[in-house]
């Protein structure tokens, strides 16, 4: 056993350091660290052209579209090192979910359309899967695509759509047939938010922002050529961006950063005259957690080791999403446990000068948002669900 | 950076495998811990013939010149087959003692005839008051013409029964819970003074008080400086600790590869129990369990340079709390989703979950390394 990274790598870790020292500035971190700021958009996108400058935007992508030619370690290290900075995932919609699907299933005209502009953080994406009646049996969906000559006309509602409101298209799962198995008659359509008959309406969410949408579609024209692949094999185009989407989900550097400042909190704030981090019981349910984190830790260089040789990741990857949740929530409910009244309080009733607390506002809300981490990306009884089939045979 | 083991360490981790799975099933097992000793002898002598023995130990003691590593390897093997010879206590925490022992002449005598099987050794610390406080020492050792004379009484010292010879520790100054002055002396079994009752523990395994009475032992028989034994005994522990963890690790194991294939075979309302959604999530989390245990088993495993140390002895605490929370975990979920069989005394489970719960109390619970992990970790 050796976890020793080379000199090349180590190399390359100052080089992503210094980066993101001297280009991440305080702008940036005070509208994205935390959570979104006022000028959510403005600033991830100016963040993205920074890394669009430097090469760095898309790691994961085939180098003849712009990505990087990385090896595994170096994707790893670069991962590693943004979550202990702090600093925010790039926006996945169009990066990470779309453009693989584009690039892998789509044709030469639908390449050249869309990857340069998502490299240039031209068109913001969204992804249009869930609907009132299609959450974890997504296979349910029932928004329509009816053939008409030329185009295809949608008509649905799809939910959850996360930052519906500030994109330029969306790519849909859409019902082309019936009457078949419910995974067949699935076709994947790329559509442009403009099109008439299109209407996004937001979703209020449990922290009180505004990231989630639901987005209507009455009679929407697509024109075919949108259509990615062939029609009614859109479920395993999905498919293959859901294991997409699963890969990387155990946000082992973030939680460790915000283990780290909670511990700090813990010494600075006091019950009874006494730091909270002396307190028998809060020491506990800190290494409860720290404990967890320290195993998973490992849990996640054992995957990137196995696939870092070229082979497939072993078993232990399939439990990276589950574990990696539950950690960052028992983090999220420990901060807020810290913050005791002053969680309660809502921002715009006192600055945080008035109140003296400074984190409480962003730990009721990392709570909050942070429910939702075990129910997006398959929810993890879903992901029991996978294990118990793929990995335990039953 | 790779999780693998050597083509070595592969070599003796798969020839144990192969001895659990060809020669020591559980019929096997059942007779051994049932005869008068409670442990063959000849399985022993294999085990000696095999290197076994000697991993731990330097080449120039005529041993295999291992690490930590080699010694999980073992240990994760026995494990699979809950092995009742003393393994661990005679190689892994005697012989752990021994390896780093800076007698010479000592060593020289003594490591030898660990190799060839001919010695088996215990540690002999615990206390009836001292729990799992290892410098809780109220055993004396008084300088006397020719060097020291012991006095004291050591319980469930693992093994005992069968061990040649004993590390003992004794308190040369001090009061009982200084660390400083606690000595470790190697004491013969057959000494005069020394007496020996054995008993019968749940795991199939032996345990012993061991009353010493005015036992005078050279001081020749130190391991280390007098009064500095607690330094040696810290030295050797991270290693003891992950050989434990890694046997318990091969147990988990077992335990949950066996309730996962019992289930696809056990038929209830006309179809196989495996097939019931909160059975599955069930053992997802025992599979989790075990994974994590494993993680952090190679967490401590990989910090081995001068530098960790400080990182690997909150690894270990937190490794030894894994072992207990999940070893926990996963034994009592084996019993209750194998049912009415799962409580019997013929089924192989239960003794694999007793096996877990002694490794649990060994050298410390699950409470009192966490609480040494907190220590560590959040003093203000």
């Amino acid at each position: 056993m050796d976890i020793n990274f080379s000199a090349e790598d180590l190399a390359f870790r100052d080089e992503v350091r210094d980066f993101f020292v001297s280009e991440y500035d305080s702008t940036l971190a005070s509208q994205l660290s935390g959570g979104q700021g006022k000028d959510y958009k403005g600033a991830i996108v100016a963040w993205q052209n920074k890394l669009h400058a430097k090469g760095w935007l898309a790691p994961g992508w085939p180098t003849q579209y712009g990505g990087t030619d990385w090896t595994a370690t170096q994707k790893f290290i670069y991962e590693t090192e943004r979550g202990l900075a702090g600093i925010p995932d790039v926006v996945p919609f169009g990066l990470k979910m779309v453009a693989p699907v584009i690039y892998t299933f789509g044709n030469e005209e639908q390449k050249a359309k869309f990857l340069p502009r998502i490299l240039e953080s031209k068109d913001w994406w969204c992804q249009g899967y869930s609907e009132p009646g299609a959450g974890s049996d997504l296979a349910a969906l029932n928004t329509t695509a009816d053939y008409a000559g030329d185009n295809y006309i949608v008509n649905g509602r799809k939910i959850w759509t996360t930052f519906a409101q500030y994109a330029d298209w969306i790519f849909c799962l859409v019902r082309t047939s019936k009457g078949m198995r419910k995974q067949q008659g699935i076709s994947f359509l790329l559509i442009d938010m403009k099109t008439p008959g299109i209407t996004v309406k937001p979703i209020v969410t449990i922290d009180g922002k505004h990231s989630l949408n639901e987005v209507l579609f009455e009679g929407v024209a697509v024109p075919t050529e949108n259509l990615i692949g062939e029609q009614d094999k859109g479920w395993t185009y999905a498919k293959a961006l859901l294991a997409h989407e699963r890969t990387g989900m155990a946000e082992v550097a973030d939680s460790t950063r915000l283990l780290e400042s909670l511990k700090q909190r813990a010494i600075v704030e006091v019950n009874g005259g006494k730091a909270m981090i002396e307190d028998p019981i809060f020491q506990l349910r800190l290494s409860d957690i720290e404990m967890e984190l320290m195993a998973l830790e490992y849990t996640e260089l054992r995957v990137f080791a196995s696939m870092a040789a070229g082979g497939m990741p072993g078993p232990e990857s399939s439990l990276l999403k589950i574990k990696g949740t539950e950690i960052a929530q028992a983090i999220h409910e420990l901060q807020l446990q810290l913050a005791s009244y002053y969680g309660g309080a809502l921002p715009d009733d006192l600055n945080a000068e008035q109140l003296g607390h400074d984190f409480a506002f962003e730990a009721r809300g990392r709570y909050m948002y942070g429910r939702a981490a075990t129910i997006y990306g398959g929810s993890n009884e879903v992901q029991r669900n996978v294990i118990a089939k793929a990995v335990l045979g039953l | 950076m790779n999780f693998d083991f050597t083509e070595e360490q592969t070599m003796i981790k798969d020839s144990v495998s192969r001895f659990v799975r060809d020669e020591y099933d559980f019929d096997t097992r059942t007779k051994i811990v049932g005869s008068e000793e409670g442990i063959s002898r000849e399985f022993w002598s294999m085990f000696a013939e095999l290197g076994w023995l000697s991993v731990p130990f330097a080449e120039e003691y005529g041993g295999f010149g291992g690490s930590v590593e080699d010694i999980a390897a073992v240990m994760e093997e026995l494990g699979k087959g809950i092995v009742v010879e003393p393994y661990a206590s005679t190689v892994v925490v005697f012989g752990g003692l021994m390896a780093a022992s800076t007698n010479d002449a000592l060593k020289a005598a003594v490591i030898p005839s660990i190799i060839d099987g001919s010695c088996m050794g215990s540690f002999a610390s615990t206390e009836a008051q001292s729990r799992y406080e290892m410098s809780d020492v109220a055993t004396t050792a008084t300088a006397c013409d020719g060097g020291y004379k012991i006095n004291g009484e050591k319980t469930v010292v693992a093994n005992g029964g069968t061990a040649n010879k004993f590390v003992v520790t004794a308190r040369t100054s001090g009061e009982q819970f200084d660390r400083n002055g606690v000595s470790l002396f190697l004491v013969d079994a057959d000494a005069s003074g020394v007496e020996v009752k054995s008993y019968k523990m749940m795991d199939g395994q032996s345990a012993a008080t061991v009353t010493l009475n005015d036992v005078v032992v050279a001081e020749s028989q130190l391991l280390d400086t007098v009064g500095e034994g607690m330094d040696l005994i810290d030295q050797v522990m991270p290693q003891i600790l992950m050989g434990l963890s890694a046997e318990a690790l091969g147990i988990m194991g077992t335990l949950n590869s066996t309730t996962v294939e019992y289930t696809k075979v056990r038929q209830q309302f006309d179809t196989p129990i495996s097939s019931f959604q909160v059975l599955q999530h069930r053992m997802v989390d025992t599979f989790m369990a075990y994974e994590q245990t494993k993680s952090m088993l190679y967490r401590g495993l990989c910090q081995t340079g001068e530098n960790d140390r400080a990182e690997l002895l909150k690894t270990v605490h937190a490794l030894k709390a894994t072992v207990a929370r999940y070893g926990r975990l996963v034994g009592e979920e084996a019993i209750q989703i194998h049912g009415g069989i799962g409580m019997t005394d013929e089924l192989n489970i239960g003794h694999y979950v007793k096996r877990l719960m002694m490794i649990n109390v060994t050298f410390g619970d699950g409470d009192y390394h966490q609480k040494k992990f907190n220590q560590l970790s959040y003093s203000a």
